[in-house]
């Protein structure tokens, strides 16, 4: 193939790249050109932005949707996680790489593509991200017509016992900044800008006992006032939207489909901490969210709302990697690095992106902030229990009548969610629940009974991470979910720190080989040892959390790991 | 000063002090890998490791700063299972057999080098590409010191990077190309800086494979005249 140079600079001067924070846009460019990233583009990149070559190649080889080798024109990605494994997702893989034999496709397995309740999940892509298309439901037989682009995209199920977040979440469609200013919307933002008390916003939310919803449940309020408390002139706002928690698809159904809450509330903890521009990071295999949200943006730019305050809204491409969900590693990616977390302290708050005081929150998080300013902390307050307030996403995928998404008051019991809003669970009796997505822990049935609040999960000794319950029936084996747990952490960890760069590759070949009936003697110690050094020793939230689901499993089944057979 | 106990010694040290140096301050000995004097310090090995009171994780020493009446133990069961995984997991991906100092810590730490059977190693070609060095990434700890020097905290040449993710991840130049035609300007200060004998002088190399030293000397030289050509 013939690289044709002047394609790319013209796209380098038509967008005005030229600084390092250009690079992953500029890559994504070049990848969209060309198919690959060939040493020619990298050269011109480059010289455009004033990045070392070797950096560039770095960067490159760091990220999935990137590729130095070409590939076909259409790639397509198969989700071979849990859920999607249950639904089929090996047998897809083959029948997808059997197309790929004929055709001009390459095909890849993917991580967690967010479609957990509607799996097998396959990508298409043939241009851009925001061009690429995420087929739901692809059987064996239906695979060729997924790669052909003449599948049903999404089938996204949203119930609930409440309708606050997900009062526009009801139709298969992005609901128009109109239509949310209709039902409400942008009030909170209007008594804001008539208020013009930043302080007061803060005071809210903290009376409110909002905490974060991407895992690591840390109160917003006080988030807010350290960033804005920081010194410094310049500051961001950053929403983080790189969901890929297998078994997580909530933060894709709100942006989906009501991307204007998730903006108001950035646009909210923007002027309340004193940022001038939001970034909202979104990652690369969420196209109908990268669409929404750039639809919303205009809206929202038109209707004069940023003008306001004065505010700058940027939207930023993930190029394909989990960690990047952690904040750190996030700002690097937005600087255009390799997205390696930062140790901490100094806390994003003081030290964040571009060395600049930022808040950053995740997309639930910032979809209950427009009703709790709107109405007021104590109206947030009359859901939920008293040290976990107001509403939460839960997404219920694996063995269940409706897997979706569903919003209920904190302080439910797990049983209500499983039975009566998801239908009970199907194909033989409850074996095990994964809480907490890849990053949590199982419990057996009898966890059922348990409230879903912070101070209830906790005493039961489970997470609630980012609120994905996986149910596996009684014809499940534990086995198989841990090989594709381990596989994922493999491919996901950055890379930088040893414990979790060594050992979440040790865990993936021992539980590889635990899934096959060949687990070797001392292989449960083995599983220990690594999975308690990643858990205290590593640098991040990844490494901390990638022996979670299967230190639990070690607990309540020892018996599984040294089976043969 | 900032007073804090390093195992249950009370100690005053400078204000933003590192724990490493606070607890070598204390008589406490801290291994570590990755950390050079020379380079800023990354936390990658995590060997440093220490358990504070307080702290849900272990806490590396080598980056974090001490703070008024922190308590520091530096050799709980806790701290000495990371440390001997590591190794050990260490010994089942690299060849360490040039690196006597985490040979040494292998042996402080019980750690057996066999621990990890059916292990994927990390084996790479070697490169002998230029006439001053030698790379053999199967020895690469991943200790970044070389990307490091060449980079922002010393010569400003940014030939080499960190490529790939995860275990996977490796120092490289820019596809792949042989040094002489990467940015390097040969001041062989990776080389002085690498752990485990990955990057190692020419000479040196050649002395091990058996050469005598005037053979040595006669093999550089033409491999330096070859390359004065090529520039020509």
């Amino acid at each position: 193939m013939t690289i044709d140079l002047s394609l790319l600079r013209a796209e380098l001067v038509a967008r005005s790249w030229r600084q390092r924070d250009d690079l992953l846009p500029a890559l994504h460019a070049a990848q969209t050109l060309y198919a690959h990233i060939p040493p020619q583009a990298s050269d011109e990149i480059a010289r455009a932005l004033g990045v070392p070559l070797a950096d560039v190649q770095g960067v490159i080889e760091f990220y999935d949707l990137f590729s130095e080798t070409p590939r076909a024109a259409k790639v397509v990605q198969v989700c071979a996680d849990p859920a999607c494994a249950m639904r089929g997702a090996d047998e897809v893989l083959a029948a997808a790489k059997a197309i790929g034999q004929t055709e001009n496709v390459t095909v890849l397995r993917a991580p967690c593509l967010g479609k957990c309740n509607c799996g097998v999940a396959v990508s298409v892509t043939a241009g851009l991200p925001a061009q690429t298309r995420v087929f739901a439901s692809v059987t064996a037989s239906s695979t060729a017509e997924a790669i052909h682009q003449q599948a049903s995209e999404s089938e996204d199920f949203v119930g609930g016992d409440v309708r606050l977040m997900t009062a526009l979440c009801q139709e298969n469609r992005r609901a128009k900044l109109a239509e949310y200013e209709a039902a409400g919307g942008m009030r909170a933002w209007r008594k804001a800008m008539t208020e013009r008390n930043p302080s007061a916003l803060i005071a809210e939310v903290k009376a409110a006992g909002l905490v974060g919803s991407g895992g690591a449940a840390f109160p917003t309020g006080v988030k807010w006032e350290g960033a804005a408390k920081a010194r410094g002139d310049e500051k961001y706002f950053v929403v983080n939207a790189d969901e890929s928690e297998p078994g997580t698809f909530k933060d894709r159904v709100l942006l989906e489909r009501d991307p204007c809450r998730v903006l108001e509330g950035a646009m909210l903890g923007a002027v309340a901490i004193g940022a001038k521009k939001i970034f909202v990071y979104v990652r690369g295999e969420y196209p109908a969210a990268i669409r929404a949200i750039q639809e919303a943006i205009r809206e929202i730019k038109l209707a004069g709302y940023l003008a306001e305050a004065g505010l700058e809204m940027e939207l930023r491409v993930g190029a394909g990697a989990y960690v990047c969900g952690e904040e750190t590693a996030l700002f690097e990616a937005i600087e255009g690095k390799r997205g390696m977390p930062r140790f901490k302290p100094p806390f994003p708050v003081e030290v964040g992106v571009f060395g600049k005081p930022t808040a950053i929150n995740n997309v639930e998080t910032l979809a209950k902030v427009p009703h709790l300013l709107a109405d007021g902390a104590a109206a947030f307050r009359r859901f939920g229990t008293e040290k976990s307030a107001g509403t939460k996403l839960f997404c219920l995928s694996g063995d269940v009548a409706r897997p979706g998404m569903y919003e209920v008051p904190f302080g439910v019991t797990l049983r209500h969610v499983v039975d009566d809003l998801a239908g009970g669970v199907t194909g033989g009796g409850l074996k095990a629940i994964l809480m907490g997505g890849a990053a949590g822990a199982f419990a057996k049935p009898d966890a059922l009974d348990v409230k879903l609040s912070f101070e209830d999960l906790r005493a039961a000794g489970l997470p609630l991470g980012s609120g994905a319950i996986l149910i596996l029936n009684e014809t499940r084996d534990v086995r198989d979910v841990l090989a594709r747990l381990g596989h994922f952490f493999a491919h996901e960890s950055c890379g930088k720190c040893y414990p979790c760069q060594l050992g979440t590759q040790r865990q993936h070949e021992i539980l590889d080989r635990v899934a096959q009936g060949r687990a070797l003697p001392g292989d449960l110690e083995r599983l220990q040892d690594v999975g308690w050094t990643m858990t205290d020793a590593s640098l991040c939230g990844l490494g901390q959390t990638a022996a979670s689901a299967v230190l639990s499993a070690l607990k309540l089944w020892p018996e599984l790991f040294n089976r043969q057979g | 000063m900032t007073n804090l106990l390093v195992n249950n010694t009370p100690i005053s040290v400078e204000p933003g002090t590192t724990i490493l140096h606070a607890a070598q301050q204390a008589g406490a000995d801290v291994p570590t890998i990755c950390y050079h004097e020379a380079c800023t310090a990354n936390a990658l090995c995590r060997m440093c490791v220490v358990e504070v009171e307080g702290a849900r994780t272990l806490v590396p020493a080598c980056v974090a700063k001490v703070s008024e009446g922190m308590k520091v133990q530096t050799e709980t069961p806790r701290v000495e299972r990371s440390r001997r995984t590591i190794l050990e997991m260490l010994s089942s991906a690299v060849d360490l057999s040039e690196a006597p100092e985490i040979q040494a810590q292998m042996q402080a730490f019980g750690a057996n080098a066999e621990r990890f059977p059916e292990a994927e190693r990390r084996d790479y070609p070697l490169f002998n590409d230029n006439p001053m060095f030698v790379r053999d990434y199967s020895k690469c700890i991943m200790c970044w010191r070389c990307v490091q020097v060449c980079g922002e905290d010393a010569q400003y040449a940014f030939a080499i990077g960190i490529d790939g993710r995860g275990y996977h991840s490796h120092i490289g130049t820019f596809a792949n190309r042989p040094m002489p035609e990467s940015t390097c300007v040969f001041c062989g200060q990776c080389v002085g800086v690498c752990p485990t004998n990955a990057l190692q002088p020419e000479r040196e190399f050649l002395l091990q494979k058996g050469h005598t030293p005037d053979e040595v000397i006669e093999l550089t030289r033409v491999e330096q005249r070859r390359r004065k050509r090529i520039e020509r």
